[in-house]
């Protein structure tokens, strides 16, 4: 991992801090300048306001035949899932007993859906599905959930308008920190 | 000394923790037990064979005695419907101090340990910053560090405690995903400083090289506190396990969101809301709504001996002795009973401890053979006092099972038998 050479190089770096801290922690920038552009196969966060989605649409229609295909044995058929974990379908957070927690009970934001799908699933197979076929398959997937029709195209500017029905859930607690 | 001069400091046992300093080894012998007075003529001291023959050589990577093997973290069984996914448990009964060995640290991973080439890595920071940068490795470990001694642990820790029983559980399966360590790494205000934070960044989302490509967002004013790019962890690379070649490191927060194999750093308005800060790692209350972005982990404390699954072989003195910890601060006391709680003694805590670091402590405890149930309670330097199990469960609810720290109990029966009990 280290050559002496570079070693060598590291050791008259903290050498140097030692004497003028300060000096030295502002002269060290050896990040390298790239552009915004050269991330876009990179960048996969796809944030509720719209930034982030790729060009591509897609229906659950279409959706269908992918579920079934890709997603069905960690999911099941209708994606009643093969655990707690995998359940995609169903819920109710208003219910009396212990509320299921699913996509489409407990999700505030359809952008998570798509960030999450595109990102990491099919779990055996992350990032394998086309930009086209995340639409698609998520459109399913909503649709499962009766949160849309199986006819709705999904694209950035339509995915953007989903509401979820538990969209008013959710207490930001990030400053408590 | 004798059994007189101990000065019991509650009820059923519990000694003052003074007397571990003065109590030597002989101490503690004559008052543990009578049978462990005066010379047992069955034994005869030789010297071993391995004084009489040169030992193994040094070697280039070392390893543990063969007779620790049975040291060992907890982990599932891989499941082929979560490849990679699952979680590995620290052997809190077993180990001592506060500081948890590389090997036997706690792992949570959601899509499995990736094989990162560091010389391919890369860092980018962009966003809402003067000048995005992608980093190497090469060049990270060049930057100014810092080492800190800090815990880590998963949100979901002990979450079997807000169940309706308790489970037949040891220190390990309830308590195990907690560990200390020492990181060191570069302030992340650093590289974010070299970038340039834009006025209207408000938050920090952190993407990890995983196949599961974890993301969390972090807001910004922490990002640029306390959060470190953890480059090394106990003196030597962080290990696979732990993200290699990179993470990010939150002190005192839940352990998701010091995202391992870091490889994007985006500067945004909004958070994400990453699947990982909404369908997991948010906390559903009574009144169902569910509170997201809930960092810090809670003042708490465990014994992990004598702790669950453990039998006391004979009466006599025990060293009662656990972790305590805090993700708002350092641990100020740790109070221990014997009682289920209706008396309290302080236990001693080892000196070094600091901020959102995990704190030995320890008590001595006589058991006289009858009922006892062994609880610790942690108080931090902010004055957050650890609350009981049923206070946490009657606030909190257990729709969502992640942040427990209550008190946890550990049963002593009349035979010896240690069992987590609801008390
Ligand atoms: C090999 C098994 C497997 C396959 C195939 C699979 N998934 Fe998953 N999926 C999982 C597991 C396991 C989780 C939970 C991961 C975790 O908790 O870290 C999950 C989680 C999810 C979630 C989040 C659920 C929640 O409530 O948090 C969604 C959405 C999802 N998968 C969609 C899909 C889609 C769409 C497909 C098909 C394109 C798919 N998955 C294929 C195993 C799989």
């Amino acid at each position: 991992m280290f050559t002496l050479k570079k070693l060598l190089t590291a050791s008259a770096v903290s050498a140097s801090l030692s004497i003028g801290l300060s000096a030295a922690v502002q002269a060290q920038s050896l990040g390298t300048p790239i552009n915004e552009s050269q991330l876009q196969g990179f960048d996969l966060i796809a944030q509720p306001n719209g930034s982030g989605y790729p060009q591509g649409s897609g229906t659950a229609m279409q959706g269908k035949a992918i579920f079934e295909r890709r997603c069905v044995a960690c999911h099941g058929m209708t994606g009643e899932g093969t655990s707690a974990n995998t359940r995609l379908v169903g819920g109710d957070m208003q219910s009396e007993e212990r509320p299921i927690r699913t996509v489409g009970s407990y999700w505030p934001h359809a952008s998570t859906l798509f960030d999450y799908v595109q990102r990491a699933m099919p779990a055996d197979a992350p990032k394998s599905l086309t930009s086209d076929e995340v639409y698609q398959v998520i459109a399913y997937v909503l649709h499962l959930n009766g949160i849309i029709e199986d006819s709705l195209v999904l694209n950035k500017e339509t995915l953007m308008q989903v509401e979820m029905p538990n969209k008013d859930g959710f207490i930001d607690s990030s400053q408590a920190l | 000394m004798t059994k007189q001069e101990l000065e019991k400091v509650a009820a059923n046992g519990l000694i003052n923790r003074r007397h571990l300093l003065g109590l030597g080894l002989a101490g503690m012998g004559t008052a543990a037990s009578t049978s462990l007075l005066g010379a047992d003529a069955g034994l005869n001291l030789e010297i071993p064979g391995w004084s009489k023959q040169p030992g193994a050589n040094a070697s280039g990577y070392g390893s543990r005695s063969r007779f620790t093997d049975d040291m060992q973290r907890m982990s599932g069984n891989p499941n082929p419907l979560y490849p990679g996914g699952g979680a590995s448990r620290s052997p809190l009964h077993q180990l001592q101090g506060s500081i948890t060995p590389n090997s036997l640290h706690f792992e949570r991973h959601h899509a499995g340990i990736p094989d990162i080439d560091p010389a391919q890595h890369k860092l980018v920071i962009h966003g809402l910053v003067r000048q995005p940068l992608v980093f190497n490795y090469e060049d990270l470990l060049r930057y100014p560090m810092v080492s800190k001694i800090y815990f880590l642990e998963c949100s979901g820790n002990s979450g079997s405690l807000f169940g309706p029983n308790p489970a037949d559980g040891s220190a390990q399966s309830l308590h195990g995903l907690v560990s200390g360590a020492e990181w060191t790494g570069i302030p992340l205000s650093t590289l974010l400083d070299e970038a340039g934070v834009d006025p209207e960044a408000r938050w920090i989302n952190a993407v990890g090289a995983d196949a599961a490509s974890m993301g969390r967002s972090i807001p910004l004013n922490r990002a640029m506190d306390d959060v470190m790019l953890a480059l090394f962890q106990n003196g030597e690379p962080v290990r696979p396990g732990q993200g290699y070649p990179m993470r990010l490191f939150v002190p005192g927060c839940e352990g998701n969101i010091s995202v391992k194999w870091l490889t994007q750093i985006k500067l945004t308005r909004e958070p994400t809301h990453f699947r990982d800060e909404t369908s997991k790692y948010t906390d559903t209350r009574l009144d169902r709504k569910s509170q997201q972005f809930t960092f810090p982990m809670g003042t708490k404390s465990v014994i992990t001996a004598p702790s669950g699954q453990m039998k006391l072989e004979r009466q006599g003195i025990y060293q009662v002795t656990g972790i305590a910890w805090s993700g708002r601060g350092s641990i100020r006391q740790v109070e221990v009973s014997a009682d289920g709680g209706r008396t309290w003694a302080d236990a001693m805590i080892d000196s070094h401890q600091s901020e959102k670091a995990l704190a030995r402590f320890r008590i001595p405890w006589q058991w006289s053979g009858g009922d006892a149930v062994l609880q610790s309670r942690a108080t931090d330097s902010q004055g957050n006092v650890q609350p009981t199990r049923t206070s946490l469960v009657t606030e909190k609810g257990n729709i969502s099972t992640y942040h427990f720290h209550g008190i946890q109990s550990w049963a002593v029966n009349t035979a010896g038998d240690v069992a987590n009990v609801y008390a």
